[in-house]
């Protein structure tokens, strides 16, 4: 059979059709499980139903929409699952387009907007909130991750200086440690964060939030022994939140050791990111090369339903399985350009000079080493790039 | 303290937005009058929109999806509408499938309607959970004459009009519903043979008398028909492009005046040698009627000024079609007693009598006669 497999199999795939999705079916079992609804992972998602039937009952209550808004969006960042971020949208409807709405509704929104890249539009919310109210020490903690993604440190760094009076030592020198360690200041940002860290924390999701961005700066800085430290602290302290995940797989896959990312991420291949980082590891270990297969053509489907409701959301990503899975330099650097046109982190920098690298595209290449110089930008592994 | 540490915190990490977000996918094929489709959903969203898991474990079971069947067909239903020809077309919904998408299972719903008048176009308003998460999207293949086109639904864009599968067709099919709105639009007509019908005359000394040479009659006519038409495609033009919009009611009775008074015009002579300004004047009102009728056809978003074209195009030629018929008739007749009585004096009484009823069927909102253009 196998002789004849090249040709006849093709063709065969060819006549059939090879959809994308296989047919319709008529279940037998009535037992049988079609769906596992995010709540199955973890119950208390159900507070988000309740409170949409509990604001459905009552519309245009906004202290409930808010009090469900900010759930959804809790939940749509434990999860990664962008249908809470919808639910909260849908929650803040009454506002969501009034030029001047009601303080927590503006605040929701700021971070909904964020959530889809509306940098400028996160932007002009939060402006006007810190405006009405100057010591808003969420706005200003928000406004200082938005500048930092854009590239803004400075700014960034001035909001950051502002809640000083208004939080935890700890919120404010994360805030200040995620720009002041792209812009020349790492090892100095790094002592004070570690420094913060060891005293005791009054949160659990604190802690992990700033071991997650120690171990991203002593990733950056090279130091891989620290790096991973950190990173084991912050998994003991939150091991499912997918960001820390995702961070965790690409100092694995750094450090290049594949075969540990497979057991961390095997369970979450419905959030695209981690699919991405699972995929990346099993390429490269020959024994998974037919779990590798199926992986690869789900993210194919993932980006081709992405690309077909007009998103933009996933263009690092997407840029990354090019250049690395489909092995197109020239899409991952188109990929790579658009998105360092909305953000500035060093992962998209990274990305863009990888593939420029690939591609060989000079200009990009320049463009990206004065981007560094300028703005003293500490990265082990944008520096190898650009040797 | 500790609860402002905990509320700053939800907003830091943010590029976790990583799954696949809410999408439907809808795949409309149409003939003719009939269309048929396939509709799937992701049994998440049915779920939050009409509770599926009964039992509140987690987990959607086909015992509970089957119970829920025709629930879902109704629900969908509900946030769909299609329309052709400015008539709706009914859709209806088999039993719900299932199948397995790269982020999870769907439900299938098997669709089939009937445009009772198909028009060029088929516009589909799509309303699916949108209030539960604006971020959704309805992801739209439209199969015509063998080719696919595709569209999206958002929150923003609920309505998409979908066209003919290429220019040419298009054309011709816009073409073809503009030759027609004027051939049945009764009043267009009227309007139009109020102002030609003393072409073949000349008005002297209080009397009507058979005009001297075709081609003088054959000019009158022709600065007529050009008035109004240029006066009908500016008006047309700007409220098929929303530039301009009126109120229909206003539109349709001001239509209905304007035969009145062309009419009238022609048993009680006011106006004789202006006529085309007549036409130009009333022609822009006209022009608001086509745009009505060019919007309930429906628009193609993407083709609008190829169908604007055609539409326009169709309602000249059909003009012209009625001035080549009239001309010749009314010259050869126009030295006869009868043109002048029984055509021109009691044709236009008679033209002002239907249209006076219009006038008022359209400005008080009532049914006089039993078909009424």
């Amino acid at each position: 059979m196998s002789r004849f497999c090249p040709s006849a199999c093709l063709v065969l795939t060819l006549l059939l059709g090879a959809p994308a999705f296989a047919k319709p079916f008529l279940p037998i079992d009535d037992g049988a499980v079609l769906e596992r609804l995010p709540e199955k992972t973890d119950p208390s998602l159900r507070d988000v139903k309740r409170l949409r039937a509990a604001l459905d009952r009552n519309p245009g209550d906004i202290t409930l929409a808010a009090r469900l808004a900010r759930r959804a969006v809790e939940a749509g960042r434990e999860t990664g699952d962008p249908r809470f971020f919808g639910q909260a949208q849908a929650a803040l409807a009454p506002w969501w387009k009034q030029p001047d709405p009601p303080a927590q509704a503006l605040l929701l929104r700021a971070t909904l907007k964020q959530s889809t890249h509306d940098f400028p539009g996160a932007l002009a919310d939060l402006d006007r909130l810190i405006a009405a109210n100057p010591g808003d020490g969420q706005a200003l903690l928000t406004r200082a991750t938005v500048l930092t993604v854009q590239g803004r440190y400075a700014e960034a760094r001035a909001d950051c200086a502002r809640i000083a009076r208004l939080t935890v030592p700890l919120v404010r020198i994360a805030c200040d440690a995620a720009p002041a360690s792209v812009s020349g200041e790492a090892a100095s940002a790094y002592r004070a964060l570690t420094s913060a860290l060891a005293a005791p924390a009054a949160d659990a999701g604190l802690a992990a939030w700033g071991e997650t961005l120690a171990g991203e700066i002593a990733q950056r800085r090279g130091d891989s022994v620290a790096a991973e430290a950190h990173y084991r602290a912050a998994l003991a302290l939150d091991p499912r939140d997918p960001y820390l995940l995702g961070a965790y797989a690409d100092f694995l896959l750094d450090c290049n050791r594949p075969a540990e990312v497979v057991p961390v991420l095997k369970d979450y291949t419905r959030n695209d990111n981690l699919l991405l980082r699972l995929a990346l590891a099993e390429a490269r270990l020959p024994e998974l090369r037919a779990s590798f297969g199926a992986h690869r053509s789900d993210l194919e489907d993932r980006f081709e339903a992405a690309r077909r409701r007009g998103d933009t959301l996933h263009q690092r990503e997407e840029a990354r399985y090019a250049l690395e899975i489909a092995g197109n330099s020239g899409r991952a650097l188109a990929l790579a350009r658009d998105n360092w046109q909305v953000q500035h982190e060093s992962a998209d920098l990274r990305i863009l000079l990888a593939a420029a690298k690939a591609a060989g595209d000079a200009a990009v290449l320049q463009e990206a080493g004065e981007w560094v110089r300028a703005h003293r930008l500490e990265d082990a592994a944008i520096t190898a790039l650009l040797r | 303290m500790k609860s402002l540490v905990a509320l700053l915190l939800w907003l830091v990490a943010f590029s976790a937005v990583a799954h696949k977000p809410s999408d439907s996918y809808l795949t409309l094929e149409r003939q003719g009058a009939a269309v048929q489709g396939q509709w799937d959903i992701a049994l998440r969203d049915l779920d939050a929109a009409i509770t599926l898991d009964a039992n509140g474990d987690g987990e959607i079971t086909w015992g509970e999806v089957r119970a829920k069947r025709a629930a879902i067909a109704a629900y969908a239903l509900s946030r769909i509408d299609m329309a052709s020809g400015g008539t709706a077309c009914p859709l209806d919904a088999a039993d719900a499938l299932i199948d397995q998408h790269s982020d999870g299972a769907y439900a299938v719903l098997r669709l089939s309607g009937t445009c009772p008048q198909p028009g060029p176009a088929l516009s589909v308003e799509y309303r699916l959970l949108f209030d539960i998460d604006p971020t959704h999207r309805g992801l739209l293949q439209y199969i015509e004459d063998g080719r696919t086109h595709s569209a999206i639904f958002s929150a923003e864009a609920r309505a998409h009009t979908l066209g003919a599968a290429t220019g040419w067709q298009q054309l011709a099919a816009y073409v073809h519903e503009g030759v027609w709105h004027i051939w049945l639009g009764f009043d267009h007509i009227l309007f139009l043979l109020s102002l030609l019908l003393p072409a073949v005359l000349l008005r002297r000394g209080g009397a009507w008398q058979p005009a001297e040479s075709f081609r003088g009659a054959f000019w009158d006519v022709a600065r007529i028909v050009t008035a109004f038409t240029v006066a009908h495609s500016i008006t047309l033009t700007l409220a098929a492009l929303d530039v301009v919009s009126l109120p229909s009611r206003w539109v349709e009775s001001a239509i209905a005046l304007s035969v009145v008074l062309a009419a009238i015009n022609n048993v009680f002579p006011v106006v004789s040698h202006g006529r085309w300004l007549a036409a130009f004047g009333f022609g822009l009102i006209h022009g608001f009627g086509f745009a009505s009728a060019l919007r309930d056809l429906g628009l193609p978003t993407g083709s609008l000024a190829l169908s604007l074209f055609g539409f326009n195009v169709g309602v000249e030629l059909g003009q012209l079609a009625i001035v080549g018929v009239f001309l010749p008739a009314a010259f050869w007749l126009r030295g006869t007693w009868t043109y002048r009585r029984v055509v021109l004096a009691g044709g236009s009484a008679l033209i002002a009598a239907i249209a006076g009823i219009w006038l008022v069927e359209r400005a008080f909102n009532v049914a006089i006669l039993p078909l009424s253009a």
